[in-house]
């Protein structure tokens, strides 16, 4: 049923008139919208990492730290949280070092604030999987004279990491979608373009269902790929038992 | 080797786990350790390699006091095996890479050398055809002795076991039990929590019991078994080995 209505919709995209002049416009954006998620996803799994490392630490600082920065951005709706990194933290942030605004690119603005707001969502998704390891693990490791860094890089971590791979396949989506709401802080992603074209064009209609076309295919397709790396881990595990 | 004196560890604000413990092991002594459930067996054994802080106390094995905020426990605990009751096994590497990891990252061995230690280590506790099993295909007897190798590949100078067969099936206690023993006549020096009183009479050369975060007396099996002298020895060994 979906698989027909994709077809459809790629029919006219592709190949009926209107929209397919809609199609040729927007999908210069495309590029960006790919390369938004793609680089916000990785920068947050970074930020993710750190802020879900520091929320279990010992250190007491670190701790209130990555809590405080995780429970301010769940705080925030995610829109406004895109308005806040866009015109509070980056210019406060480029003030501070002196540096030129125009130097950070509209895009990347947006890719900070991405980052920023997701990083504190995976946070929580890593500090869950970590916890899902047992103590033991973490007790076997220190006995045997690794350090704690050590202990989490060699042990804790790879056997988080299968725990969390689905989750973090749903977030990789999730941040593919938001990347839309770059639009309204004018980053000429596939949103964008469609209103930029239909309000020049006046082809609403044409406009967003080419729009609605390049979402389902980019998550459909994103989705496949998740499910066939995950197939493979698992079936990497199941072999394991055999 | 091995001394800790005056050694307490309090959990919060009032559990006592410890109360004063004051313990000597020579090198090649196989001590081991009884008493009821809670009275402090498992905090003295982690107190032993500082997985648990004492409140207070000294501990010191081979001339170095682990208390000391300045050592680097790392470097210690590299030099004390320890196997638990869970085994805890790393599940997601083979046999051979859990007995090899901590030789490369710690010991800083080669891959060729901590391979052949490993094999090596593996053949001592009879399980050399496993090596390139994952731990979850194993019986829990088979994992227990990985981990026992494990601990043993960083040549430890003492090994420290927490009722290593509690969570074993009955029919796979003696396996595990039987490398204890070689590794006992091999002149390892050994603390050893557990129930098995057949075990503490053929490897122990002194058995202590503990009650309430303190050794209430130690002697050697026949002396602890045959002749206790308080009675809270006597209640306790008559309740293990007559159930
Ligand atoms: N991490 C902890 N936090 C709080 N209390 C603890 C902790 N670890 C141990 N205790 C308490 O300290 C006391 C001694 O525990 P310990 O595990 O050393 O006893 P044990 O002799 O090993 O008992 P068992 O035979 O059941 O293993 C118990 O009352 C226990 O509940
Ligand atoms: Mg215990």
């Amino acid at each position: 049923m979906l698989a027909a209505i994709v077809g459809v919709f790629g029919y006219y995209s592709l190949f009926v008139e209107r929209y397919n002049d809609a199609f040729e416009f927007m999908k210069e954006g495309l590029r960006l919208t790919i390369e938004m998620a793609l680089w916000g996803f990785l920068i947050a799994l970074a930020i993710g990492l750190v802020a879900g490392l520091g929320r279990i630490s010992r250190n007491v600082v670190a701790r209130n730290v990555a809590r405080t920065y995780i429970e301010f951005i769940r705080g925030v709706p995610t829109l406004p949280m895109i308005f806040f990194v866009n015109y509070v933290i980056v210019p406060s942030v480029v003030d501070f070092l002196n540096l030129d605004l125009q130097s950070i690119t509209p895009q990347w603005r947006a890719i900070f604030a991405l980052a920023l707001i997701y990083g504190g969502y995976l946070a929580e998704v890593f500090r869950g999987g970590i916890q899902s390891v047992t103590k033991g693990q973490m007790e076997a490791g220190r006995s045997l004279g690794l350090s704690y860094r050590a202990t989490m890089r060699s042990i804790i971590l790879p056997q988080a990491l299968r725990a969390i791979i689905p989750p973090l396949g749903n977030d990789f989506i999730a941040i593919l979608k938001d990347t839309s709401l770059l639009s309204l802080i004018a980053v000429r992603e596939i949103t964008q373009n469609a209103k930029i074209y239909s309000n020049a064009s006046f082809d609403f209609r044409e406009s967003y269902m080419v729009l609605t076309f390049m979402y389902l295919v980019l998550v459909l397709g994103l989705s496949f790929l998740l499910s066939r790396f995950e197939a493979r881990m698992t079936r990497y595990e199941a072999g394991e038992r055999s | 080797m091995i001394r800790v004196s005056g050694l307490y560890k309090t959990f919060g604000k009032d559990i006592h786990a410890l109360r004063g413990v004051d313990l000597s092991v020579d090198s090649g002594e196989v001590v081991v350790v009884v008493g009821p459930s809670g009275c402090g067996k498992s905090t003295l054994l982690r107190s032993i390699n500082m997985l648990e802080r004492p409140t207070h106390g000294i501990v010191e094995i081979d001339g170095t006091v682990l208390t000391d905020k300045k050592v680097n426990l790392d470097r210690v605990r590299a030099d004390v095996g320890m196997v638990f009751q869970q085994f805890n096994l790393f599940p997601h590497r083979t046999v051979l890479d859990n007995v090899m990891l901590a030789q490369r990252k710690v010991r800083g061995r080669s891959k060729a050398e901590a391979g052949e230690v490993a094999r090596q280590q593996l053949e001592h506790v009879g399980i050399p055809e496993k090596a390139d099993a994952y731990p979850r295909q194993l019986s829990g007897g088979q994992q227990q002795r990985v981990a026992i190798a494990r601990a043993l590949a960083m040549n430890p100078k003492v090994m420290l076991f927490d009722e290593p067969t509690s969570a074993l099936d009955p029919e796979m206690i003696s396996e595990v039990l039987e490398v204890m023993l070689k590794l006992s006549r091999e002149g390892m020096t050994m603390i050893v929590v557990t129930h098995e009183m057949g075990f503490a009479r053929a490897a122990a050369d002194r058995v202590v019991f503990m009650d309430e975060g303190q050794i209430v007396e130690s002697g050697t099996p026949g002396e602890m078994f045959d002749n206790p002298q308080h009675q809270r020895t006597r209640d306790f060994f008559d309740k293990i080995l007559s159930h």
